[in-house]
C-alpha cells in the first residue's frame, strides 16, 4: 500500500499497533477539512507492526496526553516534504484530574473539594502515585 | 529544616535528625511530665476525630493540657459537620481560624494530606484510615531510645500479621533509615510481609530474615514487637486456630531469649500476649503506651516553635 508523501504536516509514527484508531479519535481528525490518513498494521522493522497518522496540516498536539496514550509513538513534523523535527512525547510529571484513584478507601474519591492527584515515579513501567494515599497506579493499560 | 510550623502527615517527611529532635526533646518531657504546664499557655489544640480513637485522642489531649493549653473538637463524626455533608477542606479551614494546631483522624487514606493543602497551622495526622499513623510509631521510638538510649544497630524482631499490619510496616519502614538495625519477621507463611515492602528493604540493603517460629527468632534478639493476628486474615477459622497458638507469646516461650531484651506491642492486645508475661522483667508496653503522652507533648511544642526558644 502507498500513500503520497506530505508537503507539511504531521506524521505521528510508530504508534503501537492497535492504538492509531484510539489516538485518531482523541484528535478528533474524523471531522477536519484537511487530509487525513489511519495506517494500521504497517509493517516495522523496530516493532513488527505499527500504526501510523498523517495529518497534511499542522495542528496542536498536546504531547503529554500522546505520552499518556502510547509512549512508544514518534511525531515528526514535515515542512517541504522533509522531516523538519522529531519530537518524541514524555510522560508528564504530575496528572490532576483525568482519573480517578483506584484505591476505594482514597480520600480524593471522597472528598467533593478535592480532585485526583498523581505524580509520576517510573517512566518505563508509567508508574503513578497518588499524592494522597501514596498507591501506585500502572497506566499501561488505561485507556484515555 | 525549622520543625516550627511544619505539618506531620508521615514521619518520611522528616529527616531522622528531626525524628530524634522530637524523641529526645519527648525523653527529656517523660522525666519532668508535670514540668511543662506553662510551655503552650495560651495555645488551642482542635482535635478533629472523624472516627472513634479513644486511646490516641485521649493521648493527644493529655499531651496538650500537660503542656497548659486547652482543647476543642470533636471525637466521633456523628457530631461532627461531616454528617451535614461538609467537606473536609472546608472544615480544615474554618478550624484554621479557631485553633494553632490541628490533630486529625480521619477514616480515609490520604485525609492529612489533604488537610494540610487547606490549613495555615501544622497539622499532626493521628492516623488515616490504612495509610499512616506517625505519632505512633513515634511513641515506639522514644520506647526504644529510652531502653537503649539509641535507635539504631538493634536486632528487632517483629512477630504476627506482618502482611496487613500498618503498625510493623510503618516501624519496618522508619527503622530501617538509621543505621545497623537488623530484623527478623516472625509469621506464618501467608501472613509475610507485602512485596512491595520486600523489594524496598531489599533495595536499602536491611539485614533481615523471615521465619515462622517464635522462639528462634527472638534467641539473639534486642526488641520483640508482637502484634495480633486477626481471625479475618484467615481463610478458614480451622486455619486460624492452627496457627493462631504458634504466635501467642507466653513466659514459656520467652524463656530462651536473652534477658535484656524487651518485649513491645501497641495495644490494645487480645489474646496474643499471655497475662503471665506482664511480670516478666522483659515487658515494656504498658511503658511503650505510656510513652504516648511525652512523645506527642514534644511534637505539639515543636511544631509549634515552643521547645527552646
Ligand atoms: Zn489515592
Amino acid at each position: 500500500m502507498k500513500v503520497k508523501a506530505i508537503d507539511r504536516g504531521i506524521v505521528i509514527d510508530h504508534i503501537t499497533a492497535g492504538k492509531g484508531l484510539e489516538i485518531f479519535r482523541k484528535l478528533k481528525l474524523k471531522n477536519v477539512h484537511f487530509p487525513v490518513v489511519l495506517l494500521m498494521n504497517v509493517a516495522s522493522t523496530r516493532y513488527g507492526k505499527k500504526d501510523v497518522i498523517k495529518v497534511e496540516n499542522r495542528i496542536d498536539l498536546d504531547m503529554e496526553m500522546l505520552a499518556l496514550m502510547d509512549h512508544q509513538l514518534i511525531v515528526n513534523i514535515i515542512e517541504n516534504n522533509v522531516v523538519a523535527e522529531k519530537r518524541k512525547p514524555s510522560l508528564p510529571r504530575h496528572i490532576k484530574g483525568l482519573f480517578n484513584c483506584e484505591n476505594p478507601r482514597c480520600i480524593s474519591n471522597e472528598d467533593p473539594y478535592v480532585s485526583s492527584s498523581f505524580v509520576r515515579i517510573d517512566t518505563e513501567k508509567k508508574t503513578y502515585q497518588c499524592i494522597y494515599c501514596e498507591e501506585n497506579v500502572s497506566l499501561m493499560d488505561k485507556r484515555f | 529544616m525549622e520543625l516550627k510550623g511544619r505539618k506531620m502527615v508521615s514521619l518520611n517527611e522528616f529527616t531522622t535528625n528531626e525524628i530524634e529532635e522530637i524523641v529526645d526533646a519527648a525523653l527529656e518531657i517523660s522525666t519532668d511530665i508535670t514540668g511543662y504546664g506553662k510551655l503552650l499557655q495560651g495555645y488551642i489544640m482542635g482535635a478533629l476525630f472523624y472516627e472513634a480513637s479513644t486511646r490516641t485522642r485521649l493521648s493527644f489531649e493529655s499531651a496538650m493540657l500537660r503542656l497548659g493549653g486547652k482543647v476543642v473538637g470533636f471525637a466521633d463524626a456523628s457530631t461532627s459537620s461531616s454528617k451535614k455533608g461538609e467537606s473536609l477542606a472546608d472544615t480544615i479551614r474554618v478550624m484554621d481560624d479557631y485553633c494553632d494546631i490541628i490533630v486529625l483522624r480521619h477514616p480515609k487514606e490520604g485525609s492529612a494530606k489533604l488537610a494540610g493543602q487547606f490549613s495555615t497551622v501544622p497539622i499532626i495526622n493521628a492516623g488515616d484510615g490504612g495509610h499512616k499513623h506517625p505519632t505512633q510509631t513515634l511513641t515506639d521510638l522514644v520506647t526504644l531510645k529510652k531502653e537503649f538510649a539509641r535507635i539504631s544497630n538493634l536486632k528487632i524482631a517483629l512477630c504476627g500479621d506482618l502482611r496487613f499490619g500498618r503498625t510493623v510496616h510503618s516501624m519496618l519502614e522508619t527503622l530501617s533509615r538509621w543505621k545497623g538495625n537488623s530484623f527478623v519477621l516472625i509469621s506464618p507463611e501467608k501472613l509475610r510481609i507485602p512485596e512491595w515492602l520486600r523489594s524496598n528493604l531489599e533495595e536499602m540493603d536491611i539485614d533481615f530474615t523471615e521465619i515462622t517460629d517464635l522462639e528462634t527468632g527472638i534467641e539473639r534478639a534486642d526488641v520483640l514487637y508482637m502484634t495480633r493476628i486477626q481471625k479475618e486474615r484467615f481463610f478458614s477459622e480451622k486455619e486460624y486456630l492452627k496457627l493462631k497458638n504458634a504466635y501467642i507469646l507466653d513466659v514459656k516461650r520467652l524463656k530462651n531469649s536473652p534477658s535484656e531484651m524487651i518485649v513491645m506491642h501497641p495495644l490494645p492486645r487480645v489474646n496474643e500476649i499471655d497475662y503471665d508475661v506482664d511480670n516478666d522483667d522483659r515487658s515494656r508496653y504498658f511503658q511503650q503506651a505510656a510513652n504516648g503522652v511525652p512523645a506527642r507533648m514534644a511534637l505539639l511544642a515543636l511544631l509549634l516553635g515552643r521547645w527552646r526558644q
